[in-house]
């Protein structure tokens, strides 16, 4: 249980929406698309870095945070691997890491680069990001990553083809 | 516990039933809405049925009274909106803790068959169960011609998980044949391998024959049935295919019966819900 605390810690110190100050910020661009379809929900996202043995740190989740009694939890495990890969062992919300579902556009999360240089080792990684839409499907894109982080190497991007429409990893100008 | 509860029914169940290798014969299932679920706390909702065609009712319910509920604490949980059909019956669990519960049927008892002085097969207990303050000692006569007697065991389980899965109510009972999962039963995924052991009466159980097969059978021509065999250890391993929900049906069989029975049999079967990576 310590050993999660100290990781979300980490975390929360990794995610800053706005940060003026942060030396060399990368950013990380998650489009969600808009569908034409008879019922749309908002979908649950979820996003984290992944090592090689799956170890994983949390960068954000987006669901019903504002429903009574914590109800929005409820469909939490339908972001499958998320769920597998940690989701199920935290307690929501997470300051930093939870926040509402987000509708159809670009949002933007903003990761402090000296921060993850700090707190992970080199080597390579995975970002993902999993999406799962009440009615609707489920996606799971990833970013392959090697850290540290060469500027050269950037932007990655990768598109998805339902629930996604694309995720950018870039250095924010 | 259910362990202990159950093991205690008659063998009824034995023969109304189980005898459900090969493949063709009548399952007993009992079938989640969902294997794996979040929240503070959360329903699911179970189908429980017999039938030819996996997870579709079609023969006969599984009997309410058969059937127990254990959380994750090791305490029995009361069924919920209990509906009693014609081919299935249906409940729901309502999980308040995080981790893992188990919904299933156990029993074991003797079984025997022998000839009588005409030289016409006699069985006991007969279709539908004992008579009424019947046993062993009053109903079968010892020296029957052919007489072979059986100790059975049987049971039939399914697992959900709220939060976090935990461990402590799948351990063994070391009663009967059972399933000691290596891999969570609530942490399957399609194209990964599982790792499960098998027990009888709290021994590794050996060469225990094992049949799995995917639901939605009405959907396809071939049964598509994978065939296993545990180790001297009692272990098996999968790599499930597709998603999906699975039924696994185990057999075991030796004579290492205590007496009066020479024969020891066990059966089980589980549904497992399988995700896509």
């Amino acid at each position: 249980m310590f050993k999660i605390i100290c990781k979300l810690l980490a975390i929360a110190s990794l995610v800053i929406t706005a940060s003026a100050y942060a030396q060399s910020p990368l950013q990380l661009e998650i489009t969600i698309p808009r569908l034409q379809v008879a019922e749309y929900h908002k979908p649950y996202v979820a996003v984290w870095l992944e090592d090689q043995k799956r170890n994983t740190t949390q960068i954000a989740v987006w669901y019903d945070v504002e429903m009574e009694n914590g109800k929005g939890e409820e469909w939490l495990a339908d972001l499958r691997q998320w769920w597998r890969r940690g989701g199920r062992k935290l307690e929501m919300p997470i300051d930093g890491i939870t926040g509402a579902t987000k509708g159809p556009g670009s949002h933007i999360i903003t990761l402090e680069l000296a921060s993850l240089l700090k707190n992970q080792r080199s080597g390579e990684y995975k970002i993902r990001v999993e999406a799962s839409r009440e009615v609707g499907g489920r996606e799971l894109l990833q970013i392959p990553i090697t850290l540290p982080i060469k500027s050269k190497d950037l932007p990655i991007s990768v598109a998805g083809k339902r629930e996604l429409d694309h995720i950018t990893l870039t250095i924010k100008e | 516990m259910l362990s202990t509860k159950l093991i205690t029914l008659v063998v009824v169940t034995l023969t109304m039933i189980t005898i459900s290798i090969p493949a063709h014969a009548h399952r007993a299932w009992i079938k989640p809405s969902k294997t794996v679920l979040s929240g503070e706390q959360n329903y699911v909702t179970f189908d429980a049925a017999v039938s030819n065609t996996l997870f579709i009712p079609e023969h006969v319910a599984f009997r309410m009274s058969y059937l127990s509920a254990t959380g994750p604490d090791g305490k029995e949980l009361a069924f919920e909106n209990v509906g009693k059909g014609k081919y299935r019956n249906t409940f729901d669990l309502n999980l308040t803790q995080s981790g893992t519960y188990r919904v299933g049927s156990a029993s074991s008892g003797l079984r025997a068959s022998w000839k009588d002085a005409e030289g016409k097969r006699k069985r006991w207990p007969g279709r539908g169960g004992p008579a009424k303050g019947e046993t062993f000692e009053t109903a079968v006569p010892k020296q029957a011609k052919d007489l072979k007697v059986t100790y059975s065991s049987y049971r039939s389980e399914t697992f959900v998980t709220l939060g976090q899965p935990s461990d402590d109510i799948l351990a063994p009972s070391n009663k009967g044949l059972e399933l000691v999962p290596v891999t969570h039963p609530n942490d399957l995924f399609a194209t990964e391998e599982a790792t499960f052991k098998f027990y009888i009466d709290g021994e590794p159980a050996a060469k225990t024959k094992i049949e799995i097969t995917r639901g939605s059978m009405r959907y396809r021509n071939a049964p598509e049935t994978i065939n296993v065999e545990t180790n001297a250890q009692g272990e098996f391993s999968v790599t499930w295919p597709h998603a999906g929900m699975y039924f696994l049906e185990a057999s075991y069989e030796d004579d290492k019966a205590e007496a009066p029975a020479t024969k020891r049999t066990g059966s089980y079967s589980a549904t497992f819900e399988v995700l896509p990576l």
